[in-house]
């Protein structure tokens, strides 16, 4: 089943100056339609401005479709009774660990969440702390957020969602303010979110290597929905990524240009050890 | 500079202060610091600074760190201890030039100063061993029959603890803006009053425009999950009454009838006097 379905997505704001007269009208995300399945490891690429973020809040009813419809679980996004529910069910992780943890203390923050859906008290404490085993950040759970790093903040932020017991996460540049080696601890939380406990990911970012893994890779550009298919699919399309101003991932790159040289080597390599073998196999 | 003010932050440690409900220690300061105001004498100082004396020695918090907190209020100390000892009129004690100094006045200004310090660190010894979100969350349980007449107790709480919790972070940030300005030639140290402070607003500003947009994404990440109020929301950490908290309303009772009974003792013993 569908966990996210959209159909027609339109998303329009309204331009003001600085008298507040109108400028114009902007539409950020254009008639957008996607599905993702339960369970999947969904990727949505796109460069600045390209509406992947305006995109993801509507996931969470924290925006509301211009025109178009959003169901998550079956349940639509717009109409007021279901709004607790789709907030329930779609976890939120945004770009700036700072402003999202609101506990004092690690294990308050990742309590919050369940603190507000009026679970009760015995059940919290089960909850955080199966939460943050899940993230690797149990042994900080007295910690002050402020002594951490940005890698275990950012994990602590998906614990305390994940306490919430959503069906999906979206997780909106989760790694942008990161240093390498933070980015690969919240992308390893992550995917082991995804493999063991079967929880939708729905990952924006602007780094292709965390990407790789996903199932299938949505691409956006100016507010349209205009690639989708697996890693291989899209990394396959060298210089169409190019046009739209995002990265490949260097093997891949590597192995493009190798092969516009006339090496006999496939598209759409992802991993080093692909294209090691690749070229093995030439000899 | 800011990270010097001591007075009044959380002391970690393990002591019965420390464990006690939030309630007791909110009701036993608000009490205690009334009580300092209804002495009028010698006997009742000594109670209140007995018992002020026990606190300490039970909180387990060093003196001298509580003292070093108190460096910032020696200023107000000073000023009301100068102005009850010149300004007071009565019996002349000594005198030269233009200054007296009269024994109403000593009287005063001794008793006034103790009085403060004695507020003082009561105070703070309430802060010292209460983290705030103990405290927040006292404040919110505590004050929650102020509900009927409509005063959204859970909000203002919820306030502080935000604004808790954003203290480090804005102070950080206001670390960083200030250096990033004083590389591009901005001087916060030099000139007059005036000028120093007109030096601040190239400080303020980033620093109330980062304020708001982190106020936006916190209001964004907090509705994301699921925040809508004090109602039907549960606690993580409950506060409960235990059976030390119950002696402490005790103790706090027991004091309260001693220092109420050496006030009136000592209205008696003036009505006695007068006699």
């Amino acid at each position: 089943m569908d966990i996210v379905k959209a159909r027609n997505l339109v998303f329009e704001y309204i331009r003001r100056d600085e008298e507040g007269n109108v400028e114009g009208i902007s539409t950020a995300v254009d008639h957008v339609s996607l599905q993702i399945a339960q369970g999947d490891f969904v990727a949505i690429l796109g460069h600045n401005g390209s509406g992947k973020s305006t995109l993801a809040k509507h996931l969470n009813a924290i925006l509301y479709p211009t025109e178009g419809t959003v169901w998550v679980d079956g349940k639509d996004t717009s109409a007021e009774e279901n709004l607790w529910a789709v907030r329930q069910n779609v976890g939120m992780v945004f770009q700036n660990p700072d402003n999202q943890i609101i506990g004092q203390v690690v294990e308050e923050d990742v309590g919050f969440g369940p603190e507000n859906l009026g679970v009760p008290t015995k059940e919290i404490w089960e909850r955080v702390e199966e939460s943050l085993r899940a993230v690797g950040m149990y042994e900080y759970r007295k910690h002050s957020p402020n002594r951490l790093s940005g890698g275990q903040k950012q994990r602590v932020s998906i614990a305390g969602v994940l306490a919430m017991h959503p069906k999906c996460i979206v997780l909106d540049e989760p790694t942008a303010m990161l240093d390498p080696s933070g980015r690969k601890e919240v992308i390893r939380a992550v995917r082991g979110l995804n493999d063991v406990e079967g929880i939708t990911v729905i990952l924006i970012t602007h780094y292709m290597e965390e990407v790789i893994h996903a199932n299938k890779i949505f691409v956006m550009d100016g507010g349209k929905l205009v690639m989708e298919g697996t890693p291989r699919e899209i990394f396959s399309q060298v210089e169409r990524l190019k046009e739209l101003r995002l990265d490949v991932p260097q093997v891949t790159l590597l192995a493009h240009e190798l092969r516009k040289k006339g090496l006999p080597i496939p598209e759409g390599i992802l991993e080093r050890k692909e294209l090691v073998e690749a070229l093995r196999g030439l000899k | 500079m800011i990270r010097d003010i001591t007075i009044g932050q959380y002391y970690q440690t393990d002591s019965v202060l420390h464990r006690l409900d939030p309630r007791v220690k909110l009701l036993g300061t608000l009490l205690y610091l009334v009580s300092l105001f209804c002495f009028h004498n010698p006997a009742g100082y000594a109670v209140a600074l007995l018992f002020l004396i026990l606190c300490i020695r039970l909180s387990h918090v060093p003196f001298g760190y509580m003292i070093k907190g108190m460096k910032g209020i020696m200023m107000i100390l000073m000023i009301t201890i100068l102005f009850n000892l010149f300004l007071t009129s009565g019996t002349v004690l000594v005198s030269f030039w233009k200054i007296t100094i009269t024994v109403e006045g000593l009287k005063l200004a001794i008793t006034m100063a103790l009085r403060l310090c004695m507020l003082i660190i009561g105070a703070s010894l309430m802060t010292l061993t209460t983290t705030p979100n103990h405290l927040t969350d006292g404040l919110e349980k505590g004050l929650r029959f102020l509900k009927v007449i409509k005063m959204p107790v859970h909000e203002i709480a919820m306030m502080m603890a935000i604004a808790l919790r954003f203290i480090p972070i804005l102070l950080e940030e206001t670390d960083k803006i200030m250096k990033a300005q004083l590389a591009r030639g901005a001087d916060f140290e030099s000139g007059g009053l005036v000028r120093r402070a007109k030096a601040m607003v190239p400080l303020l500003v980033p620093l109330f425009v980062s304020a708001f947009r982190r106020a936006n994404d916190l209001a964004m990440a907090m509705e994301a999950r699921c925040y809508r109020g004090g109602d039907g929301r549960t606690k993580m950490k409950p506060l409960i009454y235990a059976g030390r908290d119950y002696a402490a309303y005790l103790i706090l009772l027991a004091y309260l009838v001693i220092s109420i009974f050496l006030g009136r003792w000592s209205v008696m013993t003036e009505l006695l006097t007068s006699l």
